[in-house]
């Protein structure tokens, strides 16, 4: 068994160079709920952990030009409890607070649910509806991206080597505004989702929508983007009309796999049911 | 490797404990600090069974590094009772039976004192929910839950 090593750096710099200097070796621990576990199962074996959770930039919640600035290592527990986000950002809230248990809430993190890659992560397809960016650190500077382009396969990321997600950028919200997230699994609480469905959206003061956002989790290799969901969404009041094209583009986009939780047939038709229903608790939630 | 060296605090008192990098705080707890009281069930975080707060957030030990507690207060079980007085969701659980073998209990317990220091007057909703993250394989729940809602209902008598 080859050595572990523990560090936890106090500042973002030392973090950096001390993944640059394992190259590859190493892994980072936020909550550790996915890295403890895949630890103890032997699937990863590295040399070093890096706990990020001593790096001030990664810590707390911040308000900024109107939006949220959400650490990377910050616990879904404390997202729940910030009066701000839970205003701002409901479908983002509720979707950290599907993720495991109350003990996994207060260690997991929205950085590791992104990092760690799962195609079910219940926060992905919630902050990719809120159209979140995230900063990341690395050798070569700081870059700023688009949650949505951060996982490209089941435990892949875009991200370069050596480089660290720090912060989650949320946007400030127009007037009008609201955003959902909703989960499906075959029991009430602590499993994996086999469809989950996140919209965010704005109406105009008549009710119309004036813009949208749908993604879906748990029915591709990665979280989709549903571009023809959120137009679909555009220009309505959500009518009948409205969301019959939003469940047909749920529908269309899926590419799930048949595994215990859910066969294809059943994920491509809970896939359009649940766009469908978050897109209408967005709404009222718009509707305040 | 050299084993780590932690100062934390367990149950109120400052504690010193070596450990290697990979051990859990539930193992430190068991192994080097002789506090058993806290279980190991699946060690992957689904069962509750290891549960204790961190810095008052409930919290899997088996999910925490014996190197992270560093500075942080771990509260356990084995601090729940006042001396020889038991928590009155201990004394609860004995009086309702709210426990078959006992693996469970100690997480069950935890994890309920952490929901009514936060919500002193849950809904059975509320606490089936909170309690999702603790499995009782002699399938106390009903039992554990009605404990739950009366010790709360009596907390709140005795505060009022």
């Amino acid at each position: 068994m080859n050595a572990l090593t523990y560090e936890s750096p106090g500042s973002l710099d030392e973090a950096v160079k001390m993944l640059a200097v394992a190259n590859g070796d190493a892994k980072l621990l936020a909550g550790g709920t996915d890295l403890l576990v895949q630890l103890r199962m032997g699937m990863i074996q590295p040399k070093l952990i890096i706990d990020i959770k001593k790096i001030p930039e990664l810590s707390g919640i911040k308000e900024e030009n109107g939006g949220y600035r959400v650490g990377a290592s910050v616990s879904g527990a404390v997202v729940g409890e910030h009066a701000g986000m839970v205003g701002a950002w409901p479908g983002v809230v509720e979707a950290l607070e599907l993720i495991g248990s109350t003990q996994i809430q207060g260690r997991a993190t929205m950085g590791g649910n992104l990092c760690n890659g799962s195609p079910a992560a219940d926060a992905v397809p919630a902050m990719i509806a809120a159209d979140a960016l995230c900063t990341i650190v690395g050798p070569n500077g700081r870059r700023e991206a688009k949650v949505e382009d951060i996982i490209t396969g089941p435990g892949k990321t875009s991200l370069a080597n050596g480089e660290i997600v720090i912060d989650f950028f949320f946007p400030a919200r127009p007037a009008n505004s609201g955003d959902a997230y909703l989960r499906f699994i075959p029991r009430t609480e602590m499993d994996i989702a086999v469809v989950g469905a996140g919209v965010s959206l704005t109406l105009d003061d008549a009710g119309v929508c004036t813009a949208a956002r749908v993604a879906l989790g748990a029915v591709a290799p990665t979280q989709l983007v549903l571009e023809d969901g959120a137009a679909a969404l555009i220009g309505s009041k959500l009518d009948g009309a409205a969301m019959e094209k939003l469940d047909a583009a749920a529908r269309a986009a899926c590419r799930p796999i048949t595994d215990k939780r859910g066969t294809i047939e059943y994920r491509i038709k809970v896939a359009g049911v649940l766009a469908r229903r978050a897109a209408k608790i967005a709404q009222q939630r718009a509707e305040g | 490797m050299a084993k780590m060296h932690v100062s934390t605090t367990v149950n109120g008192e400052p504690t010193e404990f070596l450990c290697e990098p990979q051990q859990t705080i539930l193992d430190v707890l068991r192994d080097e600090l002789r506090l058993t009281g806290s279980k190991e069930g699946c060690s992957t975080g689904d069962c509750g069974a290891c549960s204790v707060t961190m810095d008052g957030r409930l919290v899997c030990s088996c999910l925490v590094l014996g190197a992270e507690a560093e500075g942080h207060e771990i509260e356990t079980i084995e601090g729940m009772a006042d001396g020889d007085t038991l928590h009155p969701l201990q004394q609860k659980f004995l009086e309702r039976a709210a426990l078959q073998c006992g693996i469970c209990t100690p997480g069950f317990l935890i994890a309920a004192k952490s929901l009514l220091e936060r919500n002193p007057n849950p809904s059975e909703t509320e606490v089936r929910y909170w309690l999702a993250g603790n499995l009782c394989r002699c399938t106390g729940y009903d039992k554990i839950i009605r404990a739950v809602l009366e010790c709360a209902a009596d907390m709140r008598g005795a505060s009022a």
